[in-house]
């Protein structure tokens, strides 16, 4: 599966891992430095691809804002959501520390 | 091989005037499907949950609604299955992930609350690709579904489950998403008819993202005709869905029985060369609809080959901007660590299966710093130009055929090492998906093997009623044996 060309590295897969918040294992970085090589050359023909004067089309057809009503409606039960997280507390999600010890 | 016909439920339309009328219970139905789901869900596994409580109370309330004079709906007990990924309140709903195993969705996606509203009797959640990214169901996290026509076999994917459950006769019709193929696919691998909407027809609200531009609802059946109601149940404009066409619905079940004469065909050139079997069926499908008055001829479409690169840059950006939600902190699983930081990524890193991890990588490359342009950028200009290439496709044709599938279902593990070779399966499916086009798979013949093979049908947009009408006629041409539900 290795390509002619080795396109991502160890180290860069390590960066777009922290970008996408994933934890990965020595052996996932190197499995995943040769396949995601192999994925970039597969779809090698749309890097290349001459474009000049070519739209892109993000969505198949025009998305356009959409508003209801400013009226109050029922929302999620509050108990149940929270009881859905992790860990809840005082009608909150609760997390780790976000910042570090005061000075 | 050693798939045998199955016993079947017969039409939704006469299951349900039979309970409407009283003449059948909506009790006695689902107990025929309790009892296949009993029989063979240990062989097959198809399914996440199976909610039988709940759908005997389902089941008993239409009963009960039919003895008080009042009118269930149009799927009056017909008993259905929901791919794992629709949102059902109250009922793990975990997307076959580890991340949400034992979350309890609070509320019914639009597609489930409209299949209840109808009279339909929900019996369970099916297998898929974990996140619907696979063609296999081997990216389930709770291992995979068995293909009914050879148990060492896949289904195709991502809704395996949901293909499978209806080839072996459990349910009489079910419902998966289509992101890339993945309801086309497991339907043609599995002999039976899969529908993929035009983008837009069909609500989201309620089913879990992979790539939102791209996913759509659709309806499994044996027979077009079935699967042309389920289909007809489930579309319509959805306030709570903003992609929702603000539009009344394709009526495609009126004009069934129309058929194809002067209907303008072409058959795709371009994914001709896919393996001999899925050829031939294509060239015999265009001969059954020739023969009964279509004008028939090969077209050649090359853009359309730039769909499968344009999709597996696209839809994983998309997914790795959609599943940023999984981050342990509002629901599923958590990882502690020291940090915010340190517990989001451990959380996602062991939550995660492969096949996910992989597509959020690939997405998060292509979407990053200095790659941006060459990869995503590239690629939504590529998607232009499918949809370019089909607009003027459609202009000499009304409907284009292709095969579903380059192959029939392959064994378990012959895929899984090569990302790339798994991709393929998606190769005729993905251009209808970047177009936001219907299409349609009919199981047309059987290979060597004894194998189903689906032939696929695309329409412009909002082109259902002519697209089911070109399927109906393949499906009137089609061997009976072609086609489940099978006993494996």
């Amino acid at each position: 599966m290795t390509g002619p060309e080795r396109l991502i590295t160890p180290e860069d897969v390590r960066h777009v891992a922290r970008l996408a918040r994933l934890a990965l294992d020595d052996d996932e970085v190197a499995r995943y430095a040769v396949q995601l090589s192999a994925i970039l050359e597969a779809v090698d023909a749309v890097r290349r691809l001459d474009t000049a004067d070519v739209p892109p089309t993000a969505h198949p057809f025009p998305v356009e804002n959409v508003l209801r009503p400013d009226t109050e409606m029922p929302s999620l039960d509050r108990e149940w959501v929270l009881a859905q997280a992790p860990v809840a507390e005082s009608n909150r999600f609760r997390v780790p520390r976000i910042m570090g010890e005061a000075p | 091989m050693s798939a045998r016909p199955a016993p079947e439920f017969g039409s939704l339309v006469e299951i349900a005037e039979r309970v409407r009328s009283g003449t059948l219970s909506a009790r006695a139905v689902l107990s025929q499907s309790l009892d296949r789901i009993r029989e063979l869900e240990g062989d097959l596994h198809c399914f996440n949950a199976v909610t039988e409580q709940a759908a005997m109370e389902d089941a008993d309330h239409i009963d009960h609604l039919v003895r008080s004079g009042a009118d269930p709906g149009p799927l009056a007990g017909v008993p259905v299955a929901l791919k794992d990924n629709l949102c059902t309140e109250g009922v793990p709903t975990t997307c076959s992930s580890k991340i949400l195993e034992g979350w309890l969705p609070p509320y019914d996606a639009t597609v489930v609350r409209r299949l209840r509203d109808a009279g339909a009797i929900a019996v369970g959640k099916t297998n898929l690709d974990e996140f619907a990214m696979g063609s296999s169901t081997e990216n389930s996290a709770f291992g995979p579904t068995k293909n009914p026509w050879d148990t060492g076999r896949v289904p195709g994917g991502s809704s395996g489950g949901s293909a499978a459950a209806v080839a072996a006769g459990m349910v009489p019709l079910s419902f998966g998403s289509d992101t890339g193929g993945s309801i086309r696919q497991p339907a043609a691998l599995c002999g039976i008819v899969g529908v993929k909407p035009t983008y837009g027809v069909v609500s989201r609200y309620g089913l879990i993202a992979f790539a939102s531009s791209l996913d759509q609802i659709g309806p499994f059946a044996t027979t077009v005709a079935d699967a042309a109601l389920g289909l007809e149940v489930i579309a319509g404009h959805d306030p709570m869905d903003s992609t929702s066409l603000d539009r009344p619905a394709p009526s495609v079940l009126a004009t069934l029985g129309d058929g194809v004469e002067g209907l303008r065909i072409g058959i795709v050139e371009d994914f001709l060369s896919v393996g001999s079997d899925c050829r031939d069926a294509v060239v015999a499908a265009g001969e059954a609809l020739s023969a009964a008055g279509a004008k028939v001829d090969q077209v050649a479409i090359p853009e359309l080959l730039l769909g499968l690169p344009a999709y597996y840059v696209i839809a994983p950006a998309e997914a790795s901007s959609n599943l940023s939600r999984y981050d342990g902190v509002r629901y599923g699983l958590r990882v502690d660590g020291p940090d915010v930081e340190t517990m989001n990524a451990r959380t996602r890193g062991e939550g995660f299966g492969p096949e996910v991890k992989r597509r959020i990588m690939m997405g998060t490359y292509a979407l990053s710093a200095g790659y941006y342009d060459a990869y995503y950028g590239q690629a939504q200009k590529a998607r232009t130009l499918v949809i370019r290439a089909f607009e003027a496709a459609y202009k000499n044709f009304d409907v284009l055929l292709t095969p579903t599938t380059p192959s029939v279902a392959f064994p378990f593990g012959s895929k899984v090492a090569d990302p790339i070779e798994m991709y393929m399966c998606d190769l005729c499916s993905i251009p209808s998906s970047l177009a936001g086009h219907p299409a349609a798979s009919v199981p047309f013949a059987l290979s060597s093997e004894g194998l189903p093979i689906g032939i696929q049908v695309l329409a412009p947009a909002l082109g259902e009623s002519v697209m089911m009408r070109v399927a109906a006629s393949l499906e009137k041409a089609a061997p009976r044996a072609a086609r489940g539900p099978v006993t494996p």
